[in-house]
């Protein structure tokens, strides 16, 4: 049973020059209950504007947000916020998300607050299990969010994030801006919150390695599409997309042997107010077809793999 | 004897086709050359101190770095890798910071001994420098080719008509399409992988002997990056520069450098060929910085996280400044700074990997 279902999902916005970016077109996919699902894709590819309007933070143009019977896209002010107590964000960048003149108790409160949650008791004791929960001291709800490190500071995000006891969670670049060391951390911090508390994950990143580690299932976006979707092992050891390829291929792999990458694509993604009109990663691609420059393919089902991925290449129809 | 001359003649098609010297001996050495090619240290830092205030935020760095080598400096935030490199281009913003001790010596000059005039001569003429974010480090009110002419103009004896055909060829080489068209553009119309070729472009534009690439790609998308990398590698072997490449990522240094050093909170903890890093990490910080990385480990595992976090430098720890979050450290850790130790591979660590 899916918990979220996305169908069609089209933001633009308006460029300049009277242009039309799309920066989400035509996306559909679905989350299942305590799945986590990782949305991969470069800068601009829209993956930050998909998480936004499945929140309605950012308003879809088009398309549906199903979740728990009801769709977001349509839904009323006071049907949207009953919601949220379901569905809550993680931003990157733990400096700018959190208020500098608020103390940690009350910016992990805030949303119990908001929602009208438990008394001032409750919420004192709501704060101290949830602090716990993300492996800070207690003490830390008397003190401002300067006293902390970028690492501790999405650690509280995250408690924030859990107040509301959520059953979707969009962790948008959430370990980006960490070193690799407080990196590590944060992510068996997440998987070991999803374990414990069940709730599912869209984790949206650039970083394939990290994507690779904790997600279930991945989407590879490019240009405002899904181009690929499916199980993440089969979609790591056995990429089918083309651009999905590429990418694989472009992360530097730590490896004592200097063995013989595959060719890096060359140029760089189109633009998004201007793009090519058949498959947007023809001008790139090293398989184009005449067709490809004509086209644009569907996200579909490959025929003989019964592995579940979906992919939009006509390399694979049927 | 016949064996030295047939070497000889294997070697001669080599020499012939180089005009630099340094780009001779690099191709002389991909061929085996190793005996008659003597290693050049271009740069050699030595027991390198830098305060902040009073704050000791680099201490006791030495780093070599050969004609024509790849050489990466590694380190998580607040290590002190970029100030390494902008201590060796005289760029630190002195006060607050201050060369308190060592030596940069880059061949016959002493870095640290040079006056504001013979620095400027060294600087963009003899190692160039290009930073993360090739946005800012661009003027935004000048053209691509205004930019690139005042770096050939300032160092090299053309007229304006020359500076400006080799500043097309300049973006040529570093694979721009349409060089001549782009020359007449401002940096807001290119994309950031655009911008850094361009900027590679003007450090190229004097044939630096070194050039320092503080976190190229770090701004860019992974297949980009890929591609910049690929462009920096390649223009090091046709030109015979020498590259310190700094990074937090071991994986593009695996992929492109020849020799590492690794960075902690101001020093270096271990230095190495590569694959001896790689395969046999000496230092206990190397070791977890290797096993922490996501793609090392099987996916849905839990990954081996270094606990705690980079203590700031005014909190310098005593002994090995990792010893707080290290699971090895033993009592000696804690009281005495350990010194690198090793010939190719050197680590400073009381209680090594083994």
């Amino acid at each position: 049973m899916s918990l979220l279902t996305v169908s069609n999902l089209t933001k633009t916005f308006a460029g300049p020059n009277n242009a039309r970016v799309q920066a989400v077109s035509d996306v559909s996919f679905t989350v299942d209950e305590g799945e986590i699902l990782g949305v991969v894709g470069e800068s601009g590819c829209g993956k930050t504007t998909l998480g936004q309007a499945i929140l309605r933070l950012v308003e879809p143009d088009s398309g549906t947000v199903t979740f728990g019977g009801l769709n977001l896209v349509s839904a009323t002010k006071s049907e949207l916020k009953r919601s949220r107590r379901d569905i809550q964000i993680i931003f990157q960048d733990p400096f700018g998300s959190l208020n500098p003149r608020h103390k940690i108790g009350y910016v992990v409160a805030e949303p119990l607050i908001v929602h009208g949650i438990g008394n001032r008791a409750e919420r004192n004791a709501r704060v101290a299990e949830l602090l716990e929960l993300v492996g800070l001291p207690v003490d830390a709800a008397d003190r401002f969010p300067h006293e902390f490190s970028g690492g501790q500071r999405q650690r509280i995000a995250i408690a924030r994030a859990l107040a509301l006891d959520p059953r979707l969670i969009v962790a948008d670049e959430s370990v980006s801006a960490l070193d690799v060391s407080i990196q590590s951390q944060i992510l068996n911090l997440i998987s070991e919150l999803r374990a414990k508390l069940g709730m599912s994950i869209i984790f949206i990143s650039h970083d394939l390695s990290v994507i690779r580690h904790i997600s279930d299932r991945i989407a590879v976006m490019y240009l405002g599409r899904i181009v690929e979707i499916g199980p993440a092992h089969e979609i790591m050891t056995d990429p089918k997309h083309p651009y999905t390829r590429a990418l694989l291929a472009s992360v530097p792999r730590i490896s004592q042997t200097r063995e013989a990458r595959p060719a890096v694509i060359s140029g760089e993604p189109p633009d998004p107010a201007n793009p090519p009109p058949g498959c947007a990663f023809s001008n790139r691609c090293p398989d184009a077809m005449p067709e490809c420059l004509k086209v644009r393919p569907d996200l579909a089902l490959i025929s003989g793999h019964e592995d579940g991925v979906k992919t939009a290449c006509h390399l694979y129809k049927s | 004897m016949l064996d030295l001359v047939l070497f000889w003649y294997s070697m001669r098609d080599v020499v012939g086709r180089y005009r630099k010297p340094d780009a001779m001996l690099i191709a002389l050495r991909q061929r085996g050359a190793f005996l008659i090619v003597q290693d050049q240290t271009l740069l050699a830092v030595r027991d390198l101190s830098i305060q902040a205030g009073k704050t000791s935020i680099i201490e006791d760095v030495s780093l070599d770095i050969h004609a024509g080598e790849m050489v990466g400096l590694v380190g998580e935030s607040g290590s002190g890798k970029s100030v390494t490199a902008l201590a060796i281009m005289r760029l630190l913003a002195e006060p607050p910071m201050k060369i308190t001790g060592g030596s940069i010596k880059f061949g016959p000059h002493e870095i640290t001994a040079l006056n504001n005039r013979e620095i400027q001569a060294l600087r963009g003429s003899e190692i160039a420098m290009i930073f993360q974010e090739p946005m800012t480090s661009l003027n935004p009110v000048f053209t691509i080719g205004q930019q690139i002419r005042e770096m050939v103009l300032l160092h090299r004896d053309l007229t304006a008509q020359q500076a400006n055909t080799m500043a097309a060829e300049l973006l040529a080489r570093v694979g721009i399409p349409s060089p001549k068209d782009a020359l007449l553009r401002f940096p807001h119309q290119l994309s950031g992988g655009q911008r850094q070729r361009v900027m590679i472009a003007i450090a190229l534009a004097c044939e630096p002997k070194l050039l320092i690439a503080d976190e190229p790609t770090t701004a860019l998308d992974v297949t980009v990056q890929a591609q910049i990398l690929d462009l920096i590698d390649g223009l090091r072997r046709e030109t015979g520069m020498a590259v310190l490449l700094i990074t937090h990522d071991l994986g593009v240094v695996s992929q492109h450098c020849d020799r590492v050093a690794v960075m902690y909170l101001g020093r270096i903890v271990e230095t190495a060929p590569i694959s001896d890093l790689i395969s046999s990490p000496r230092h206990r910080y190397a070791e977890a910085l290797m096993q922490t990385i996501p793609s090392n480990n099987t996916p849905g595992t839990r990954l081996p996280a270094i606990g705690g976090m980079v203590p700031q430098p005014a909190n310098r720890p005593s002994g090995c400044a990792f010893h707080p979050r290290c699971l090895a450290a033993t009592d000696q850790c804690a009281i005495e700074v350990p010194h690198l130790r090793g010939n190719a591979h050197k680590a400073a660590c009381w209680n090594p990997v083994s």
